[in-house]
């Protein structure tokens, strides 16, 4: 921990080394502002997802000598963040503060999807664009109609319980799976929206729901949810999780012989302290995400986040994150700090980012990860709505 | 049988979230809103000990108890004592400790949120299957209910058995009439304060081999811990331990026979029963 600390000292006095302090500035710091949760319910995820690639990108950015913008003249980076403690109510808050008071030139999109979908009127109200890295929703279209300055980039509701049919039913053609799924979701919109979209697409799949349950979110004691599933007898676990239950799930499971061939938890399966919690038995877990781990764009970016935070970034939203400001960047070396030009520029250019080459269709990415699986230790995407890379699906081994 | 020992543990943990507010609530009359914080810092210390030293996360005890005891002694010498000497009256003691204390639990996120970051502190401790009559159980539960069960046994011998429990029960009791037979009554809640902080860290402790924890979670432990202790009657270390049974039998047992959804809404049901019923918690005493 001492080390850990130390490093983030040496990030810190490294961000502040590289802010202009007068010399060989050429012009004033392009202002970019940030608000996400630092502490409550979503602060933990937000510390692994959100937080190291601002810092990581601002930190790049400077280190190259700022943004080189089209007059042929480097800006670098000066960051505001702010704190809104999980409330959708500070979100609104701080992104007002950082448009009438702090005047910062472009704010980085919130964390999360609700907070994301609460912050987007006064985005849109003061014309920032919004790219919204860490939303999932099956809203896209009317909400890119709605607000014009927003984009999306992680997928659809939709899109990840079709993709989780499809890999069950790789699995079962393959013979290595019956057709019974366990089904649990946390009572909250994230889960409650994709037990929804999945329930009728398992069905037309062919996919038999045996066991089909909620819990409330923040519930971490759900040894009675895992007893019931296994009661079920199940060839298949579909958990619509959140990050504490996801890895309370998994242990429970790991304890209770939960023994399936397909075996899959939400958000956090991801995240590298997932790996660290359960060792080898997370073998053949499948999870929402995934990246390509073979790009040697994706390759850098892993390397250089775990180099300047300290960490390691997680195998889903992490570089996707790390793709939207790297789209903000090259927009506003394009067309400069005008919002309305960069904004039109996002709409129309085609990006070079850590994901791959990206171009917004109306205002969304429609190639995205949406079902990883743990192999040897790394988490691969296995499933994507036609990106390049995904490894075949395994079965799992036993715990 | 199932239902049984699961509720038996959930109810084990809740008492360990519990035990600690109920002494400092019940003897010092501090409603302390920070109490949930002092249990995530026990959990961070365990945390530390089994990453970075690579020991049993109860070695951290050694360190952490007598720490979180010392702690909460000066939390009340100084950020307490001057609320306790102005306030008129039990009510406005209340109100100015939970005013005080909720202020505190925002520093003490922000310390821990500079000094541990705002990630996930999850790892894997006796994470292995346990049979009691043919079910799995989760080890490291069952060993929290063999702490919870010690804590709690120590607890009702020190506050039964020995003279300094006699004089934090005089206190709980009627702070003014213990002062009259001599009885050091700031000293003694100082004490029972710290005693209450050390033992709400020690469940912090304990909790970590299963809990999945981060800075800002505190507060839901203070919740439930409010809850409990509410429901189980200020200042009785017996109520909040019935209590927390109840609540974890009747949760286990709505989780398993109706739906896990509504295991909030059972928890709550309960709490507004006893309010109902016995406003003065299950083993309370009727103020006069």
């Amino acid at each position: 921990m001492y080390r850990r600390t130390a490093l983030k000292l040496a990030a810190a006095a490294a961000l502040a080394g590289a802010l202009p302090l007068g010399f060989t500035h050429a012009a004033d710091p392009i202002k970019i502002g940030a608000v996400a949760p630092k502490t409550g319910p979503l602060a933990g995820g937000a510390a692994i997802t959100h937080w190291p690639n601002v810092q990581l990108w601002v930190h790049q950015v400077n280190e190259r000598g700022g943004l080189r913008m089209r007059d042929g003249s480097r800006r670098k980076v000066e960051l505001i963040e702010y704190d809104d403690r999980t409330n959708p109510g500070e979100t609104i808050k701080a992104v007002e503060r950082l448009a009438t008071q702090d005047k910062v030139d472009f704010i980085v999109a919130p964390y999360g999807t609700g907070l994301n979908l609460a912050a987007a009127p006064v985005f849109a109200k003061y014309g920032y664009p919004q790219i919204a890295c860490t939303s999932v929703t099956d809203k896209v279209p009317e909400l890119t109609k709605r607000y014009p300055s927003i984009f999306f980039t992680l997928g659809t509701t939709t899109a990840f319980a079709n993709s989780v049919a499809e890999v069950l039913n790789k699995l079962r053609a393959e013979g290595k799976i019956g057709n019974r799924v366990a089904m649990v979701n946390v009572a909250d919109a994230f889960g409650i929206e994709l037990a929804e979209a999945a329930r009728p697409i398992f069905k037309t799949a062919g996919l038999e729901i045996v066991y089909d349950r909620s819990y409330p979110l923040g519930t971490q004691d759900l040894s009675p949810i895992v007893k019931g599933a296994r009661a079920a007898n199940p060839d298949a676990f579909v958990a619509w999780s959140y990050p504490p239950d996801t890895f309370a799930i998994t242990e429970q499971s790991k304890i209770e012989g939960l023994n399936v061939k397909a075996y899959y938890t939400a958000v956090a399966t991801a995240f590298p302290a997932y790996r660290g919690k359960f060792g080898k038995s997370i073998e053949g877990h499948l999870g929402a995400g995934g990246v390509n781990l073979d790009t040697p764009e994706m390759k850098a970016y892993l390397a250089a986040h775990k180099k300047v935070t300290g960490k390691d970034a997680d195998y889903w939203a992490s570089p996707v994150t790390y793709a939207g400001l790297q789209v903000l960047e090259q927009a506003i070396e394009a067309v400069g700090t005008d919002r309305k030009a960069v904004t039109e520029y996002i709409k129309k250019a085609t990006f070079k980012t850590v994901m791959g080459h990206w171009k917004f269709v109306n205002q969304s990415i429609h190639e995205f990860w949406t079902v990883g699986q743990w192999q040897n230790g790394l988490f691969h995407g296995v499933s994507s709505t036609g990106l390049p890379g995904a490894k075949p699906v395994i079965a799992k081994p036993g715990w | 049988m199932d239902i049984l020992i699961t509720g038996i543990l959930l109810g084990a943990t809740y008492s360990l979230i519990a035990m600690g507010l109920t002494l400092q609530y019940g003897v010092a009359r501090i409603m302390n809103l920070a109490n949930g914080e002092m249990l995530v810092a026990g959990a961070f210390g365990a945390f530390w000990v089994f990453t970075a030293q690579q020991a049993s996360p109860f070695a951290a005890a050694l360190v952490v108890v007598p720490g979180a005891f010392a702690l909460n002694w000066l939390i009340y010498r100084y950020l307490l004592r001057p609320l306790v000497r102005r306030a008129k009256n039990r009510g406005m003691l209340e109100v100015d400790s939970i005013l005080a204390t909720f202020g505190m639990s925002f520093v003490l996120v922000g310390i821990m949120l500079m000094v541990f970051g705002g990630g996930y502190f999850t790892y894997s401790y006796l994470a292995e299957p346990f049979e009691i009559f043919g079910s799995p159980f989760a080890l490291n539960r069952v060993v929290a209910c063999l702490v919870a069960v010690a804590i709690s046994g120590l607890l009702y011998w020190g506050l039964n058995g020995t003279r300094t429990g006699m004089a934090l029960r005089a206190l709980a009791v009627d702070p003014a009439a213990a002062g009259l037979v001599a009885i050091d009554v700031p000293r003694m809640s100082a004490f029972s304060f710290a005693l209450g902080g050390a033992v709400t860290a020690a469940g912090g402790i304990v909790l970590s081999t299963f809990l999945t924890m981060d800075a800002s979670i505190g507060v839901v432990f203070t919740m439930k811990a409010l809850i409990i202790v509410i429901m189980g009657g200020v200042g009785d270390v017996r109520g909040a331990i019935v209590a927390a049974l109840i609540l974890g039998l009747a949760e286990t047992a709505v989780a398993s026979l109706i739906d896990p959804g509504l295991t909030l809404a059972a928890a709550y049901l309960l709490f507004i029963l006893v309010l109902l019923l016995r406003p003065e918690g299950l083993f309370g005493r009727r103020q006069s």
